[in-house]
């Protein structure tokens, strides 16, 4: 089974808040230098997912990244994890998109790749939160897709998978090829084993530009873009928290309900 | 781009009405549709969902695109995709909105993709600019630590919408309202991913997104026995119980308890979060809470900036007494 799985590389997102500051004269986000880069802990989890895949049934992970800041340790980790293959797209022109552009050079990516049987996504990067690549490469490769997967399996030339749903999980078979985006409630990622990364050094990252994937200047990055920035900005809080002052901990919690009382909230 | 006019929303049916979320959009259609001057539509999309075509017109639709096909009795997103994407080559509009629900979560990336156009997920706020006449549309990005506000290039301009984030009219039963049938050509051939199977894990008692009062819980307590006190301080408020999502990836409690921004919005009158940091993926879940109270053993939780109510403590020494005083308090 060959199975693709696009990951991205994302500032820490449980990095403290006050980390993630606005320029508010730029309008761009202006990240501590103590927050290091990971992948996006999605798209760890869809690693993972095919990665379980691979345990059961043999088969080969290609992991696309598009992005020109990836930081090699960083981005090597899913073949430290077990991935066999990773392909980056880094090129200027691919550079500064929206969603719509960037699932337009993967899907490419992945045309060019040719043999897939299941592509895996994050449900949402961890910094934009945009929740669309996945759905849009599917969309662009005409093939089927199931969102926000807690569980993957394959069995008959089709998927089963489950698929969260706020009160519960549906159960979606799928034929193949499909494109899958995966939730936390599939479960942790995997670490990767010492093995694994040693091996990961022999792997050399295939590099594709813009102008391999064959697609025009004009159609991706900035250019390429259906929406525009116009406007970044903090949300204001109020923060007037009253602490409680008491001499124990018990006392505290005595006085905490006396003053809900009091503010009429109990 | 003249040839588009008006406002979309999808009008999602849950349990053979219309949903909170159709309400919602519904008021925020009517409105962007009036500074617009033009109409504000629904797509009612279901099984013997003719009959709401009514309602939603009661709710500000000026004209209710309907499929109503026994395939669509619950959601597919082959045929839902199919649906919508004849219901706006007809309506032909600038503006598409649905909710940021499992079903809009799914539906409005491909829909966009499918038309070619922009799409911002998971907006709070939407408003048209003067000016330019284009659809503001205001999302969190970066976990809730920033706000961005984006237009589109293309149309439609898509959105989804956050449940809570906008106001529904008062239902008025006299307003008038078109009802246009549309054909959609479904067939189950067109079905690629196929829901064969619901399983519902629905917690007893009063549900997160209703309750007035929610005693949420994080990594910070521990494991699952203390979710026992944090029921029973819920049972004598009269409230639900919610979760970080530690405890539920960790099994102390259902999935369907996590609030946040991958799980559910809540707005209850009362939050109590015990052993939750305050992490901006959690509060945008819970922002909307009117009055936030914390337990935390960290006086530097972040959770300490978004509540107005807090103890510096170990919730194992603060919560016994707390609820002791509670129960004496209410009476029960
Ligand atoms: C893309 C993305 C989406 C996410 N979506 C969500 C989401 O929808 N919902 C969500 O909740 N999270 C979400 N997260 C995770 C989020 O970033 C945080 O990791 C998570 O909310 C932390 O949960 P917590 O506060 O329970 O745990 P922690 O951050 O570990 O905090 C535990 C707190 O408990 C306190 N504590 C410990 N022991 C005690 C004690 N004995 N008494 C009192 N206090 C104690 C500690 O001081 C600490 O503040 C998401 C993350 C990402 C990257």
């Amino acid at each position: 089974m060959n199975m693709i799985v696009c990951v991205k590389q994302v500032p820490d997102p449980e990095a403290p808040p006050a980390s993630f500051q606005v320029d508010a004269a730029s309008g761009r986000m202006v990240i501590a230098p103590s927050v290091n880069p990971v992948i996006s802990p999605f798209d760890e989890q869809a690693v993972e997912a095919a990665l379980r895949l691979k345990d059961a049934h043999g088969g080969k992970i290609t992991v696309l990244s598009l992005g020109k800041d990836a930081v090699p340790h960083v981005i090597k980790k899913p073949l430290a994890m077990g991935a066999d293959e990773l392909i980056l797209l880094q090129d200027d022109a691919l550079e500064g998109g929206d969603s719509w552009s960037t699932a337009f050079a993967l899907a490419h990516a992945i045309k060019k790749i040719g043999q897939y049987d299941l592509i895996f996504c994050g449900r949402q990067a961890a910094d934009w939160d945009a929740g669309q690549v996945g759905s849009g490469i599917a969309e662009l490769l005409g093939v089927p897709s199931v969102t926000l997967a807690r569980k993957v399996e394959v069995s008959d030339g089709k998927a089963v998978v489950e698929r969260v749903v706020p009160d519960g999980y549906e159960v979606v078979e799928v034929s193949l090829p499909a494109l899958i985006t995966v939730s936390n409630e599939l479960g942790e990622p995997r670490y990767p084993t010492l093995r694994g990364i040693m091996a990961t050094k022999k792997i050399e990252p295939i590099v594709w530009t813009a102008a391999d994937l064959g697609v025009e200047a004009s159609q991706c990055g900035v250019a390429g873009r259906r929406t525009r920035l116009l406007k970044l900005f903090k949300p204001v809080k109020e923060g007037r928290c009253q602490l409680i002052q008491a001499d124990s901990p018990a006392e505290a919690g005595e006085k905490l309900a006396l003053k809900l009382r009091e503010a009429k909230l109990l | 781009m003249s040839d588009y006019k008006g406002v979309l929303v999808l009008a999602e049916v849950a349990q053979g009405k219309l949903a909170p979320i159709a309400l919602e959009l519904l008021g925020a259609g009517h409105g962007l549709a009036q500074q617009l001057g033009e109409q504000c539509s629904a797509a009612l999309l279901g099984n013997g969902v003719t009959a709401l075509a009514q309602e939603a017109i009661a709710y500000g639709a000026d004209r209710v695109y309907v499929v109503d096909d026994p395939l669509l009795q619950d959601y597919q997103s082959d045929l839902y995709l199919a649906a919508m994407d004849k219901i706006i080559t007809e309506a032909s509009p600038q503006i598409v909105l649905l909710g940021q629900t499992s079903i809009g979560r799914d539906l409005a990336p491909r829909l966009a993709f499918r038309r070619q156009t922009g799409l911002s997920m998971d907006c709070v706020e939407l408003s048209i600019d003067p000016e330019t006449r284009l659809l503001l549309q205001t999302r969190p990005v970066y976990g809730g630590n920033a706000r961005a506000t984006f237009v589109s290039e293309s149309r439609p301009q898509m959105a989804t919408v956050r449940a809570k984030a906008m106001t529904p009219l008062e239902r008025d039963a006299s307003r008038q309202g078109e009802v246009v049938a549309v054909a959609a050509g479904l067939s189950p051939s067109m079905i690629r991913a196929k829901v064969v199977h619901r399983v519902k894990e629905e917690v007893e008692g009063i549900k997160l997104e209703d309750a007035q009062v929610i005693v949420g819980g994080g990594r910070g307590v521990g494991g699952p026995e203390a979710f026992k006190q944090l029921e029973e301080l819920a049972r004598i408020l009269g409230g639900a119980v919610g979760a970080s999502r530690p405890p539920c990836d960790s099994n102390w409690v259902p999935a369907s308890l996590q609030i946040g921004l991958t799980g559910k919005v809540v707005t209850p009158e009362l939050y109590i979060a015990i052993g939750i940091s305050g992490a901006s993926q959690h509060m945008a879940g819970c922002s909307g809470a009117r009055n936030i109270v914390a337990i935390n053993k960290n006086p530097e939780a972040n959770i300490f900036n978004e509540a107005s109510y807090g103890v510096v403590g170990d919730f194992r020494q603060v919560l016994p007494a707390f609820i002791a005083k509670v129960r004496e308090l209410v009476g029960k």
